[in-house]
């Protein structure tokens, strides 16, 4: 019998684990991402050319993105990988299998496959905020690409505002490489980080680092701000200021030409949707997600979960999982089975799972935010749909679902395919119908799940 | 000209000569698109659908907020497109 052929779609933390275990396994899976080189989102490699000293670019986490970086190097020869190349679609074949559309530096290609590891990794949360369509406002996590691919800063004056552990660990990059903070804005209660402090004291998982810097108190002299209850950005044609609301209800403003704001992080699941798995809502994070076992079975049989794609775990969960599902991969293959290997990752995993829980917990869904969104609001940055429109398409069209929703007011229907509006649009409904965000439902994947370009680069 | 983003780190290697709006500019090899436009400018493109500008948002090709045209007809994400030597940018009149 031919051996099955198995292709892994993102190589960050938990692609590259995956792709380790089946290389180790003689299977030489198919490698595919869209970056440029391998490494994901946290461990980032700079494009040649901008390349800067890992210690600069990485901090805390050098030696693990050293460790990842040669891994990809040495899993060369004994891989197919496809850097450069989006999968826009996905499609089952008779009788089993599926069919990757792929575009990549040779132009469309169609690649069928008998197996698939999805490790599409996440994206930034976002929630409008007025003023948030003006040049100059950018996500947290496009602020640290900025400073980690380009060594740039998005301003000149840069305010930061953030309800996770990403802002206090992009503020201390910042800091650190020369730029200017206007405003380290937390939108989430202190309260909440020292209740949850005990459990994370022992927390090796390196999204909780953040969370050492806020506990901190300062990032280089300038405070984290928590609790903060609404921020506005302000300018006419460009970022001027960012004006807010301190947990006391004092107002303020500090000038600034650039803001960096999230709220989280979203699970890329576009392409497990298009491979038919089944969702389920998380509540914490309140978001769906792929429905994935402790092992990383998906609910398709031959489709595999790991990373931040089917849940937000962070970096070392996003390793260990991709190992353990890989395993779970050559199980289902027949092939001999490493039990002990097996059980000290499902160990690993179930610590890192009460880590997590206790991260949730310090930075909870800033919900107020969502209150406060205006009508005349921007919420799709492709199409400039407002709240508005969402709400008035709920009250009087009687939209009760996410994707009735969308055919009524074409939310989710631009460019992005609703990665920045869909949490937001769901949450609006939700209120307006005064029924639980989960009961609106989520938007379906599409192919293609990116924009193809009408003329490919040449 | 100064622009929109910082440039903190600097570093060695060769520039890139291109133009925006038929303004001679200059990068450094390995620049993104976006940055090398940002560095000079305070937005990439004119917003289709209302007033306003628009500069990117998330820098890792899911919000598809770049997409800027080149003189010779190619659109292109400019957050995961490297800057080359030549490449003319049309801004369609952005922070002009
Ligand atoms: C901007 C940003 C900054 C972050 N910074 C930190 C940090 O400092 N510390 C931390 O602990 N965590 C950070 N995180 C969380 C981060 O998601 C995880 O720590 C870690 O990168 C997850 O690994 P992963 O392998 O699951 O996914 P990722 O590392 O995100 O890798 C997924 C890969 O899949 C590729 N991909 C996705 N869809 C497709 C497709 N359709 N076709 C082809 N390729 C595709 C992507 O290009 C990417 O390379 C950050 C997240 C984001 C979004
Ligand atoms: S800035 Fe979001 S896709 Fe380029």
């Amino acid at each position: 019998m031919p051996e099955p052929v198995v292709a892994i779609v993102g190589a960050g933390p938990a692609g590259l684990r995956a792709a380790q275990v089946l290389a180790e396994a003689s299977l030489r899976p198919l490698l595919i991402d869209e970056g440029h080189r391998a490494g994901g989102q946290i461990y980032r490699r700079p494009p040649p050319g901008a390349e800067r000293p890992a210690a600069a670019l990485y901090g805390f986490e050098a030696g693990r993105a050293r460790a990842l970086h040669d891994l990809a190097d040495a899993l060369a020869p004994r891989i197919a990988y496809r850097p450069g190349t989006m999968v826009w679609g996905i499609a089952p074949r008779e009788p089993a299998g599926f069919d990757l559309d792929c575009l990549g530096p040779e132009g469309h290609g169609r690649i069928p496959v008998d197996r698939l590891v999805l490790a599409t990794g996440a994206m930034d949360r976002t929630l409008p905020v007025p003023g948030w369509t003006l040049p100059g406002v950018f996500t947290l996590g496009a602020a640290q690409i900025a400073l980690k691919a380009q060594g740039v800063a998005i301003g000149r004056r840069v305010a930061l505002v953030g309800a996770g552990p990403l802002l206090p660990l992009v503020a201390h990059q910042y800091a650190k490489a020369g730029a200017t903070l206007a405003a380290v804005l937390d939108v989430t209660p202190l309260a909440a980080k020292i209740a949850a402090a005990p459990r994370l004291a022992a927390m090796p998982a390196t999204l909780g680092k953040g969370l050492w810097y806020t506990l901190r108190g300062a990032v280089r002299g300038l405070p984290v701000r928590s609790g903060v209850r609404a921020v506005a950005v302000e300018g006419d044609r460009r970022v001027e200021a960012l004006a807010w609301e301190d947990s006391r209800g004092r107002r303020h403003r500090v000038p600034c030409d650039a803001v960096g704001a999230s709220f989280g992080l979203r699970s890329e699941a576009q392409a497990a949707d298009l491979a038919g798995c089944r969702f389920v809502f998380e509540p914490v994070t309140r978001q769906w997600q792929p429905e994935r076992s402790a092992e990383g079975r998906s609910s398709q049989p031959q489709v595999y979960l790991a990373g931040d794609g089917s849940g937000i775990g962070g970096a070392d969960v996003a390793e260990l999982q991709g190992e353990r599902t890989a395993l779970a991969l050559l199980a289902d293959l027949g092939r001999t089975r490493d039990a002990a290997r097996e059980a000290r990752l499902d160990r690993q995993l179930a610590r890192q799972a009460g880590f997590r829980a206790a991260l949730e917990a310090a930075y909870p869904y800033p919900h107020h935010i969502v209150k406060t969104i205006a009508d005349d609001e921007i919420v799709c940055r492709c199409e400039g749909i407002t709240a508005g429109a969402l709400r008035r398409a709920a009250t009087e069209r009687d939209a009760r679902e996410m994707n009735r929703l969308k055919a009524l007011t074409r939310i989710g229907m631009g460019r992005c395919q609703g990665r920045v509006c869909g949490h937001a649009a769901a949450e609006i409904l939700a209120q307006s119908l005064q029924v639980p965000v989960e009961t609106v439902g989520r938007l379906r994947g599409q192919a293609p799940i990116k924009p193809i370009p009408l003329r490919e680069p040449v | 000209m100064s622009g929109l983003f910082r440039r903190l780190a600097t570093r060695p290697g060769a520039t890139v000569p291109f133009t925006i709006d038929g303004v001679q500019a200059e990068a450094r090899v390995g620049d993104l698109l976006i940055s090398a436009i940002l560095l000079h400018r305070h937005a990439l493109r004119r917003f289709e659908f209302g007033p306003g500008e628009r500069a990117g948002y998330c820098l890792m090709g899911a919000c598809q907020d770049c997409w800027v045209g080149l003189a010779d007809g190619r659109r292109l994400r400019a957050c995961t497109t490297l800057i080359e030597s030549g490449m003319a940018v049309v801004t369609g009149g952005a922070d002009a």
